[in-house]
């Protein structure tokens, strides 16, 4: 009984985290637990949140995806920048190109999910780190982006804000976005063959080829998913605040992204991850972030903070699975 | 006190999550004598020793050494009470030389400078004083597996131990190496060493072993003298009932040929391979270690690129570039490195049995099929575990092995390769694993056998084929089929080789 109940809080311990941080910081601060409040911790985590689904598959199989700020930057600046006004006289495609709103964040996700076949295929076939083929990949999707655009990216239409910005019977519709896409990784990991074979890719990758998973399309899969992601997380960046700044865009973001999911519980070792995890660590970063900006702390105090939590959560995760062996 | 002993478990309890994996256990180590663990795996002898040395806390029970009672936290504390070990898994430090690894972590210094000079030759010193031909400053990477334990082994009695555990020491080494460790032995008795000594290897412990411990599931059965044992005898207390038959061979019909092989190549590893294999049949490969015959599986499974030749499965030509294509063209390889490329181990035992059939299971997968599936196996093949959620790498190397052979049958191949499937597998399972493949041969599957035991290769197939060099030098049928016969042909020389051709 005893045993069994060590199990049940150890196997939870990151939701009891989030509890005990949601009760000390409602106790701290009366306008932490209200509506309002929620809202805009929700809204602001949202973004991060897509994009450490994207990151978390990549660490599942061992991997790591640093380019996914910049993708971001450089999605939500061509996909703005082809439906500015016409009229618009600091556009950013200054001649005619331009295109109807659901046309261009299609396109949009498709230079996601083209950048992201690259940096798979890198990974894949000339078997670089991808702490290596994404840090290329950022360098060279920020410049690309400041080359679209050498200003923000601004005077957005309605219809390209919708995703980001608008409420659905009050609730933002980027939060609701956050739901549908962590639905969707949770069904992909747990429900399909391609979210299958990433663990087993992740555990023991030769183990995986012998048992006939083709390693080299499931991990070019794997960087077009995160890359879409972030391509995603672009656009919504874009269309909650109605403009892009291709140089400031999306900065940080892949560090933010890799935290949640590593406070989630992924293991950067391969192999371990769960998308209720991934949430939790989302929400956990997210209640320090703005629960300490209410209660007043400056802005590096935060930051220890968030970095004493990062390293503690690996600690306990890696003494968990010693324990296993 | 008892003087006697220089080592004293009593009433050792182990827990993990969910199985009682030492149940009250003891052992009773004398100073100058190899006392051997003995049972099935998952009897507890490697967890007994990880206990001992500190890889893994005691739930409970008490640990005397030389008289004064320990418990160690960790394998250094061990080390430096005097205890120190050959572990199963090699973990060498590939990328450093042979001289560094004998050294890591105590290596002499001058200041605050590593003395190379003097590493260099003490290491020199421990190797001549046993005879053994490696260069120190030889890089890891580049000594055969063989090398590697011996150099583990040399690693082991140069901190000068009072206990040195071995667990399987000789499964990857050549027999001229098992003399020299046995030399070694005798060496280390003659000071006053104690050696704990795990092995399946019949044979060798009787030819060592003073005293003999027995364990059975997690329970200590019995210690004897070893003089006081027969081979039978501690085979019927491992297994707690008598094995009839070790090799139970059935007689199948044998139909026509599935697959066929003309002069496959693969580098310089496999050399103009033919042979072909016949439904009903099960065809062993036999021959030294690096005569060719994993890499020649490899390449028809296609994890090795095939460089020349053809292979032809029922008559149409096949071309098999990956695992993948092999198992479309229901081809499955249980393969030799269980840990490498066999189990990924921190997945659950049902993750681990579907794997290589994912694609039948649709989309989305039906889980319950799965769970379905697997227990079935379970059931079927005997695999001993908690439940089907259990991470595989919990489980002892026979009950491994047989989620692994369930992996292969559920994909229901016509052509089985097993590359060394019994090996550091107790005899129940080993006896298990051979009917299970004489059953497959009854059901008109063509199963290829690779085993370095050649009573194993011998007991079970029909034909043996024998390589050597990466050649295929000789092909036997059940009926003429000998030892003798099959170490002749292993270590042909390649003049006779020319005169056979």
């Amino acid at each position: 009984m005893n045993a069994k109940r060590k199990k049940v809080i150890s196997d939870n311990i990151i939701w009891l985290i989030l509890i005990a941080l949601v009760i000390l910081m409602s106790i701290a601060n009366r306008n932490f637990a209200t509506m309002a409040n929620l809202k805009t911790l929700l809204t602001g985590e949202a973004i991060k949140g897509i994009m450490a689904f994207g990151v978390a598959f990549a660490m599942l199989t061992k991997g790591i995806d640093l380019s996914i700020g910049a993708v971001a930057a450089l999605v939500g600046a061509v996909t703005g920048g082809l439906v500015q006004p016409v009229d618009l006289a600091t556009r950013a495609f200054p001649g005619g190109a331009h295109l109807a709103v659901p046309l261009s964040i299609l396109l949009g996700i498709l230079i996601g999910a083209a950048i992201g076949a690259c940096i798979g295929a890198l990974v894949a076939y000339t078997h670089i780190p991808a702490f290596i083929a994404t840090l290329g990949a950022q360098l060279i999707c920020r410049a690309g982006a400041k080359m679209v655009s050498n200003r923000p990216v601004s005077n957005l239409p309605d219809a390209y804000r919708f995703m980001g910005s608008k409420q659905f019977f009050g609730i933002p519709m980027i939060v609701i976005v956050f739901i549908v896409i962590a639905i969707l990784a949770w069904f992909i990991l747990k429900h399909t063959r391609f979210g299958m074979s990433l663990y087993a890719l992740g555990g023991n990758a030769q183990a995986a080829t012998v048992a006939g998973i083709n390693v080299e399309k499931t991990l070019v899969k794997v960087y077009i998913w995160c890359s879409v992601m972030a391509a995603l997380g672009g656009i919504l960046l874009a269309g909650r605040s109605g403009s892009s700044d291709p140089s400031t865009s999306g900065i940080g973001y892949e560090l933010d992204a890799i935290a949640a999911a590593t406070v989630g519980g992924t293991s950067h070792s391969g192999g371990v991850c769960t998308i209720s995890g991934v949430i939790a660590g989302i929400l956990i970063m997210g209640v320090i972030n703005n629960g300490l900006v209410l209660m007043g702390v400056d802005d590096n105090m935060t930051n220890i903070c968030k970095g004493i939590i990062i390293i503690g959560s690996v600690i306990v995760d890696m003494r968990k699975n010693i324990q296993k062996i | 006190m008892d003087d006697k002993y220089i080592l004293e478990m009593q009433d050792i309890v182990k827990e993990f999550p969910g199985v009682k994996a030492l149940n009250g256990v003891q052992l009773k180590v004398r100073p100058g004598t190899v006392h051997t663990l003995m049972g099935e795996n998952g009897a507890g002898k490697s967890t007994l020793v990880k206990c001992l040395i500190g890889m893994q806390p005691v739930t409970s029970g008490k640990i005397r050494f030389k008289g004064n009672e320990v418990s160690y936290k960790t394998t250094q504390e061990a080390l430096d009470a005097g205890i120190s070990m050959i572990h199963q898994e090699l973990s060498p430090v590939l990328e450093r030389t042979v001289c560094e690894n004998i050294f890591l972590g105590r290596e002499p210094k001058k200041g605050i400078f590593i003395d190379y000079k003097k590493m260099h030759k003490d290491c020199i010193e421990l190797f001549e004083k046993i005879g053994l031909m490696i260069d120190p400053r030889e890089k890891m990477k580049n000594l055969t597996v063989a090398k590697m334990q011996m150099v583990e082994i040399v690693k082991a009695i140069s901190y000068d131990a009072s206990i040195v555990i071995m667990d399987e020491p000789t499964s990857a080494l050549t027999d001229t190496e098992v003399e020299d460790l046995f030399k070694i032995i005798a060496e280390l008795k003659a000071k006053g060493v104690a050696i704990i000594y795990i092995s399946h290897k019949m044979e060798e412990i009787f030819r060592i072993s003073d005293d003999i411990s027995v364990y059975r599931d997690g329970e200590y059965i019995t210690t004897d003298v070893a003089k006081n044992l027969t081979q039978d005898k501690v085979i019927e207390l491992m297994v707690g009932r008598e094995i009839t038959d070790m090799f139970p061979k059935k007689h199948c019909e044998i139909g026509e040929v599935v697959l066929e092989v003309k002069e496959l190549c693969s580098g310089k590893a496999v050399r103009n391979v033919s042979f072909n294999l016949r439904r009903g049949e099960i065809l062993g490969f036999a021959g030294l270690v690096g005569a060719g015959r994993t890499e020649t599986m490899e390449t028809i499974f296609g994890m090795r690129k095939r460089t020349g030749g053809k292979v032809y499965k029922d008559g149409q030509e096949i071309n098999i570039k990956s695992p993948e294509d092999a198992i479309k063209n229901r081809i499955g390889m249980l393969t030799e490195d269980r840990r490498g490329n066999g189990i990924v181990g921190i997945l659950s035992i049902k993750m681990n049995t579907v794997l290589a059939h994912l694609k039948s299971y649709g989309f989305p997968v039906n889980a319950k099929k799965m769970a379905e599936d697997t227990k079935a196996y379970v059931e079927r093949l005997g695999t001993k575990t908690p439940t089907i959620e259990t991470p595989i790498g919990n489980l002892s190397g026979g009950n491994q092995q047989k989620v692994l052979l369930a992996r292969w049958l559920l994909t229901d191949p016509d052509i089985l390769i097993v590359d060394e499937p019994t090996r550091g597998i107790d005899v129940g399972a080993k006896a298990e694993i051979h009917t299970i493949l004489s059953e497959l041969a009854g059901m008109g599957k063509a199963i290829i056998v690779v085993s370095s035991e050649l009573p194993e290769v011998l007991g079970v197939a029909d034909r043996v084929v024998v390589m050597r060099e990466g050649v295929v030098t000789g092909c036997l049928n059940r009926e003429e089929v000998s030892q003798e016969l099959v170490m002749k042909y292993a270590t042909l020389d390649k003049s006779m080789q020319k005169a056979i051709q």
